[in-house]
């Protein structure tokens, strides 16, 4: 049986139909066609499907939809503003952050939320907040470096 | 300092802003209208006959569209090399490994496919099971294939001067063994793919590859549809290092499914499939001879190894050679014998990862040198100077070093790490270790037997001479293709960066062997550049024509004409050209001609502007058995120093710093070539501290997930002062050579040389656990 959930989307509401087994990554990529959410593992070991949840980083395959229900959602699509970047996703670009790019999305809203919480983090802070976010193509330092800036950055604003 | 404008530079990627944003659009993320989902069914067996398969349950699902077997797909034999075709897309006599794919059914959606495929009965006959490379090979074993009685599929002999009699000249002489573990390929993004075949009778297939044109080879192939009838697109793709570089069987199923329906069919892996799939690195048995002379002089290697193949040979006639030719490379060796074996298994197929073939072979050896500079008592990164190569030599099995800036890599690591007042002198628990590596900047033949070029460029201009298209199916896996080519493209022909725009990884926009053995910069490098150079001639010569200026007078740099021998007078051309484009926006005004002047002046003259590149290497390397495996136009080196930090107690390893420095002949993106060296050693360090893919009595994988297999995180992972080191390729375009794999290789012998230098244990079995420290420290305790 389907159940009505309502979810606030990057700033936008929605009313939504779902089954109770359905994972918030499931509803945001096929329901909502935010496909830039990522599943890597689905069961909660890679931090690709990484969204910000009443202003905590989860990995959203953990979370069923209908847990979701009354719940705030930020996703990589709304992380910048139009067309203007987000101060740490222009340091992503800038500084090299990005190979591939499948790990980017969760990174992205990791530091995000990193940051939002603690504007100058040590390194050590740095690479315990993106920890849950396994990435294979960069070895982590330049991402780890595009945070730092973004940080300096951000506080400059 | 040089006077290139866009190569050599810091450029961000072509595709950083789709990434970042998350608009790029990765195979899973395709759909269309009317799309079906399929799912596979897999063996739960090891192995075994099959006596039977019912179907008709399956088909009876509401909501189920095709089932199919091998009935319906025919029994092609595939694979990546044609000497060992020993994979059909289905299994039709039996079941070789738990994975193997028996049936596959489209239904309207995942859930449904899944239902169905749970209903399908398959009658077995159970085999034997073989786990290990031992048992396979025993006398009696039931044959995996038929056609390899004893199990080994596939055998390698070569011998370079002559070992026996260089071991008797030695002085000092060693024996070690060596074994690293089955390892997963560990890429974030699992296969995905989308096949539509059209009512015109075209297939389009969307997939995450890295070698768009073998799959397109392979699908053409086993389905029996001409080549000219399959596309093969490769969307963004989270990764390769290697298992998605040949054709899978959710490709060929997929679009057989899409053929029968007329439907698109879109499948995709999960994380426990990936695993089960595999394709990643084999575990290969070293045993390795080492004779040098009391100077130091490294004088005959010999090399035994065996490679736990798994079910089928994927890459693994390539692997066997790779794991005997690369070896002695760095080094002045005149006599080296190799004998490889590679046996079947009843677990998942191992193929090409990173540093194909060439990891434990390093590890072991550079361990093995460490071990005899010591007992020489000589340092062992002037022991290794001692014996490296340099440019221009060519090695005992031909390889030719057209450029080889090993001294100047081992110099470098050693003055920036600070070695010399560290080595031997660090506080118990802690070490530093040194190793050397060495690579092919792409295979110097193709898979397939062909005088095929191995990549072709194309180039065609904007009417309004604004735009620079650039068409090549080079595949971009995250490596930084598509950036690279770009930049070359941009610097040969004279424009900006952002002047082009590339169209890759489609077969329809050329041939291109694709992502693998290291080749893309270069080969592709090269026929970009060619296309470039080509479409600069053409508009330099409608110019010549109009202005009256010899070709060779002019350049095209930075965007603008420029005029060797002063000012010319081209108002004639700039009030037509404004003319022609009267109310469009960017309208050239300052006082320089610009290209796009000039580049629609030569659409005016000639109809669009294209040009193409095409490039492959020629005869290389020697006329001996498998010469042309390792074969390759450049070849690829670097020297690397780790510090680690042991905990007695524990035995657990920290890696503290990592100091590494990569020769790639001229490095067209600073920062890629940076971020493939960071790759490359975390993969690296995986390998060596805790990746190992486990099996169950019964050849299940026992740790098919992220969370029990673990790969580095980026608490693992040190900073790595990265050194690039630009010795100038003469083969490579504008002097550039490979990095993308090379650079993983010094990583593990360089780890378990800073391990001995911290307790001094030896460990010979990877992956380095805490526990295989641990019992090495207690065994060295009670030996005193
Ligand atoms: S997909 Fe959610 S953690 Fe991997
Ligand atoms: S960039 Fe590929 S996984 Fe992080």
């Amino acid at each position: 049986m389907k159940r009505i959930i309502n979810l606030i989307v990057n700033n936008k509401a929605y009313e939504i139909a779902v089954l109770p087994n359905r994972t918030l990554t499931q509803v945001l990529r096929e329901d909502l066609n935010l496909l830039g959410t990522k599943e890597g593992c689905g069961i909660g070991d890679c931090g690709a499907c990484t969204v910000i949840l009443n202003g905590r980083p989860v990995n959203s395959c953990l979370v069923l939809a209908v847990q979701a229900n009354g719940c705030n959602i930020q996703t990589i699509e709304g992380v910048a503003d139009g067309n203007n970047l987000h101060p740490i996703q222009e340091a992503f670009v800038e500084y090299g952050a990005i190979q591939c790019g499948f790990c980017t999305p969760g990174m992205v809203l990791s530091a995000k939320s990193l940051l939002e919480k603690n504007p100058k983090p040590t390194e050590m802070e740095i690479r315990e907040a993106i920890s849950g976010n396994l990435c294979r193509c960069t070895g982590y330092q330049k991402i780890v470096e595009a945070i730092q800036a973004a940080s300096k950055k951000m506080k400059k604003r | 300092m040089n006077d290139f404008s866009v190569i050599n530079k810091r450029l961000p990627r072509v595709d950083a802003w789709s990434k970042v944003t998350g608009e790029a659009r990765y195979a899973a993320d395709l759909s269309m209208p009317n799309m079906l989902y399929a799912v596979l069914l897999q063996s739960p067996l090891a192995h075994a006959k099959i006596l039977n398969i019912d179907t008709s349950a399956a088909k009876k699902v509401v909501g189920v569209k095709d089932v199919v077997t091998y009935k319906e797909a025919g029994t092609i034999h595939y694979g990546v090399s044609p000497a060992r075709y020993d994979e059909t897309m289905f299994c039709y006599d039996k079941v070789r490994y738990v994975g193997d794919e028996i049936a596959a059914v489209a239904a309207v959606d995942f859930e449904t496919a899944m239902e169905a495929v749970s209903l399908i009965k398959v009658d077995y006959e159970e085999l034997p099971v073989y786990l290990n490379i031992f048992d396979a090979m025993k006398e009696g074993a039931v044959p995996i294939h038929d056609d390899y009685p004893n199990n080994i599929g596939a055998e390698v002999h070569q011998e370079f001067g002559n070992v026996e009699e260089a071991l008797k000249e030695c002085d000092y002489v060693r024996t070690d063994k060596f074994v690293n573990k089955k390892q997963d390929g560990g890429f974030l993004e699992p296969q995905a793919c989308l096949a539509h075949f059209d009512m015109n009778g075209n297939l389009t297939l969307y997939t995450s590859t890295q070698t768009p044109h073998y799959v397109q080879r392979t699908v053409s192939m086993v389905l029996n549809i001409p080549i000219g009838k399959v596309k093969v697109v490769k969307p963004y793709v989270g990764g390769g290092f290697g298992p998605k570089a040949s054709a899978n069987t959710i490709e060929l199923a997929a679009s057989l499914l899409s053929m029968r329906t007329g439907r698109p069919v879109k499948m995709v892996m999960s994380r426990e499939q990936v695993f089960m799939h595999s394709r990643g690195r084999h575990q290969f048995y070293h045993e390795l001879t080492t004779g040098v002379k009391k100077d130091g002089t490294i004088y005959a290697l010999k090399n035994t190894c065996y490679l736990d193949g798994g079910a089928y040979s994927s890459f693994g006639i390539a692997t066997v050679y790779y794991a005997g030719s690369l070896l002695g490379a760095p080094y002045r060796l005149p006599n080296m014998r190799y004998d490889g074996y590679r046996v079947y298994t009843n677990k998942p197929a191992c193929g090409a990862q990173r540093g194909h073939g060439g990891v434990a072979a390093r590890a072991a050896w550079e361990q093995q040198l460490d071990i005899i500079a010591e007992e020489l008592g000589i340092d062992p990164i002037e022991f290794r100077l001692k014996n490296v190569r340099e440019k221009g030599e060519v090695t005992c099995n031909d390889f030719n070093l057209s450029s080889f800036g090993m001294k100047e890599c081992l110099e470098a690591i050693r003055d920036r790490s600070d070695w010399r007042n560290k080595k031997g002198k660090l506080p118990k628990g802690k070490g530093i270790g040194v190793a050397c590596g060495f690579f092919v900047s792409g295979a110097g033949y193709p898979i397939y037997r062909s005088e095929t070029f191995h990549s072709t460029a194309m180039i065609k201009l904007s009417e309004d001479g604004g735009t620079v298209e650039l068409y090549t199916a080079a595949a971009e896996i995250g490596q930084g293709s598509d950036t690279v080519l770009t930049m070359i493209a941009a610097e040969a022909l004279g424009v900006r960066y952002e002047d082009v725009k590339i169209y890759s990884g489609d077969t329809d926009y050329g041939v291109d062997l694709g992502a693998y053995s290291s080749r893309q910069t270069l080969m592709s490098g090269h026929a970009v550049k060619q296309a470039a150079e080509d479409v600069k001639k053409q508009v330099l010569e409608v110019l010549s024509k109009r202005l009256n200026v010899p070709v060779e007078d002019m350049d095209i740099k930075d965007g603008y004409i420029v005029f060797k021998k002063g000012q010319v007078d081209f108002s004639g051309i700039r009030s037509y050209y404004v003319k022609e484009h009267r109310g469009w926006a960017e309208q050239p005004g300052d006082d320089k001609l610009t290209f796009k002047e000039a580049a629609r002046i030569a659409y005016i003259e000639k109809g669009t502007i294209v040009s193409a590149g095409a490039y492959k290497p020629g005869e290389l390397g020697g006329k001996y058995k498998g010469a042309t495996v390792g074969t390759s136009p450049a070849y690829g080196c670097s020297a690397q120093i780790v510090e680690v930090t042991v905990d007695m107690e524990t035995g657990k390893v920290t890696v503290d710093k990592m100091t590494d420095a990569h020769d790639c002949g001229f490095a067209i993106n600073r920062t890629n070539v940076e971020g493939q060296m960071q790759g490359s050693l975390s993969m690296g360090l995986g390998e060596a501290l805790f990746e190992e893919v486990k099996f169950d009595e019964k050849g299940r994988v026992a740790n098919p997930t992220f969370g029990e297999y673990r790969i580095p995180t980026a608490l693992d992972m040190p900073n790595v002062n990265t050194i690039i080191i630009e010795s100038n390729e003469p083969n490579g375009p504008f002097g550039a050579k490979e990095v993308g794999e090379g650079a993983i290789m010094p990583t593990i012998p360089a780890i378990l040389n800073a391990i001995y230098d911290a307790v001094g244990v030896r460990i010979d079995e990877l992956p380095v656990t805490s526990e295989r420290i641990y019992n090495a420290i207690k065994e060295k305790e009670r030996k005193k």
